[in-house]
């Protein structure tokens, strides 16, 4: 469900399975007519075509095994509001980035599967999507509901399809890990309209973002939720000359095109756990706070 | 009539200039001559709350301006107030300088280049600069002035019942700080939301409904700014946040010069406002994360285009 970059990314590569049936949902209608006629491709970090049965009518999907939701967060409960009853017996994943995903999609369906991706790309033109970054999706059991043995079974196919997917008893990790890097990046990049590279070579603009960075870690540390990895590493990683220093984050690009932006996901997810869990996040309120006054400046009369 | 000076021709220089004109000698001081020849030739007009066009003398040379001015005030933008001063220095010997920028440390940046007796002032009126000799007057709040080097409240009055007599408000203090800062902590707070927001300074700025409502982010970095004048041993005149409550209400929505700066791509006074602001916190070891957040997006926007 949503078949932007990242969804298209899993139905083009699933599709390729002899034993799964793919169907691409979305409203693009221009997309998937194209993905109808001509199939989906995806080009760059690697050709594949793909030829998933694409469509934008909730009521033409059969009753699934797997859903795997790939919207902007604040899309999620519209696309699962039209498609829970494919999933009435079956589990839906979310690949989606930020925090509260999994809570919105429990709301309609039994059994939710968390899931964190690093694959990326971008909508190219209807039926094609540039595929730029390769990478692995972690998979995890949201709740006591979910069988941990169709966990695996959604990460075998993916992996077996092209896209290396793991299993694991708690998603949380990866997930915090990703959400961390990008809530203390994306919106700093958004507000200042540097690139990741420029903001981190800024002493004083770094040590914001290490300040964004301590607050997801506390709050993540207060759920007993243990990061794969210490986002201020891959923070620093990414801005060399040669990984990610001219890269325009997201929200950069949402901003400039006027679109919404998912910081009510990111940084006030954090807000939001932070407040469940006792712990204070001044900065993450802040920084959402001006990006929400960012996206109000659109709709000025 | 007395003699008097306006170094700078923007919104806030044209207003007092074009005022001022009604009841003094005015000339003006420009950077550019063509600048000043369009005012001396056509006059200075002025339009919204007013309507008249002033005649004045105008000049783009400082060698040029009357000896005997007995007041001038430098009405640049604080970005502009280094390389102004220094052009002035050995002029208007026998002149009042009357500085009116927006921030911290205006006073001290002119004192550092004459001897000239030195007055404050802040300013709350605003305008639009619609070409090189028409100014549209929008706010008619007043401008505070008050003493700083060898001047007295006395002196701050006359000057006050000058501009008055001209047709704009101003009130005299015997300590200007209290107003300053004020004003100091509402624009640090409200010129750099709107910088980085693109928001004009509208209601948003004083919602407070929803948890992540730009008003509570308003009211924490208000509160900050509180904190530091507490510190400084400053007590302020307003509250900065019933200044920015008010302003909301007036229904009309205010495009803060910082804001105009960044969505022209020009330097803005975020060093002279925000700087200043977060500076004064660390000589007086408050800590202000939200100020200091401000200060630093807002730079790093401004780098963005400029560097």
């Amino acid at each position: 469900m949503g078949c932007g970059a990242v969804g298209s990314l899993f139905a083009a590569h699933l599709s390729l399975l002899d034993d799964v049936e793919t169907w691409a949902f979305d409203l693009n209608e221009l997309h998937i007519a194209a993905i109808n006629r001509d199939g989906l491709r995806l080009s760059g970090a690697g050709e594949v075509v793909g030829h998933p049965r694409g469509t934008s009518d909730p009521a033409a999907l059969p009753p699934c095994d797997f859903g795997i939701v790939a919207t902007k967060a604040m899309h999620t409960r519209p696309a699962i509001a039209a498609t829970a009853h494919a999933f009435a017996d079956g589990c839906v994943a979310t690949v989606q980035n930020g925090l509260g995903n999994e809570e919105e999609l429990a709301g309609h369906v039994e059994r939710v599967i968390r899931g964190t991706t690093f694959p990326a790309g971008k909508l190219l033109e209807p039926g094609h999507v540039q595929w730029d970054v390769k990478g692995e999706t972690t998979l995890g059991p949201f709740d006591g509901r979910t069988p941990e043995a169709e966990v695996q079974r959604l990460a075998d196919a993916c992996t077996r399809a092209g896209m290396p997917a793991e299993a694991v008893d708690d998603a949380r990790g990866p997930q915090w890990r990703k959400v961390i890097f990008n809530a203390s990046t994306n919106p700093i990049g958004a507000l200042t309209g540097l690139t990741h590279g420029r903001v981190c070579e800024r002493p004083d603009l770094r040590a914001l973002v290490t300040g964004l960075v301590d607050e997801g870690k506390a709050v993540a540390a207060a759920q007993g939720i243990e990061l794969d990895a210490d986002p201020e590493e891959l923070i620093d990683h990414a801005a060399r000359k040669d990984v990610a220093y001219d890269h325009k984050a997201s929200m950069l690009q949402d901003v400039e095109a006027q679109r919404q932006t998912e910081v009510d996901y990111l940084n006030g997810g954090i807000v939001r756990f932070g407040r469940e869990g006792g712990v204070p996040t001044p900065l993450n309120a802040a920084i959402q706070a001006l990006v929400k006054g960012v996206e109000a400046s659109w709709t000025q009369s | 009539m007395t003699k008097v000076v306006v170094a700078g021709a923007g919104s806030i220089g044209s207003l007092l200039a074009a005022h001022l004109a009604r009841v003094a000698d005015v000339t003006v001081l420009t950077r550019r001559e063509e600048h000043a020849v369009a005012l001396r030739e056509g006059g200075l007009r002025v339009s919204g709350r007013g309507d008249f066009t002033a005649r004045l003398g105008a000049t783009s040379d400082p060698g040029a301006l009357p000896a005997a001015a007995e007041l001038a005030i430098l009405a640049c933008k604080s970005t502009d107030l280094e390389p102004l001063a220094a052009r002035l220095e050995g002029a208007l010997a026998r002149a009042t300088v009357m500085t009116i920028q927006n921030g911290l440390g205006a006073e001290e940046i002119v004192a550092a280049h004459g001897e000239w007796p030195l007055l404050s002032a802040v300013t709350f009126m605003s305008g639009t600069r619609r070409g090189d000799a028409h100014v549209e007057y929008v706010l008619d709040t007043a401008t505070w002035i008050g003493p700083f080097r060898g001047t007295t409240e006395a002196d701050a009055r006359r000057v006050a019942e000058l501009i008055e007599a001209g047709g704009l408000k101003a009130q005299a203090f015997p300590d200007l700080r209290p107003a300053q800062w004020s004003k100091l902590v509402f624009n640090a707070t409200v010129n750099g939301v709107a910088a980085l927001t693109g928001l004009p300074h509208d209601f948003h700025f004083a919602q407070t409904e929803k948890r992540s409502d730009l008003g509570h982010l308003v009211r924490d970095l208000v509160d900050e700014g509180k904190a530091i004048a507490a510190a400084a041993g400053v007590d302020l005149h307003d509250d900065p946040w019933e200044m920015n409550v008010l302003a909301t209400r007036r229904g009309h929505r205010h495009f803060p010069s910082m804001l105009e700066d960044v969505e022209a791509r020009r330097p803005t006074e975020v060093e002279l406002i925000n700087g200043a602001l977060v500076r004064e916190a660390d000589r007086h070891e408050v800590a202000v994360p939200l100020q200091t957040t401000l200060y630093r997006l807002v730079k790093a926007r401004e780098a963005s285009y400029l560097e």
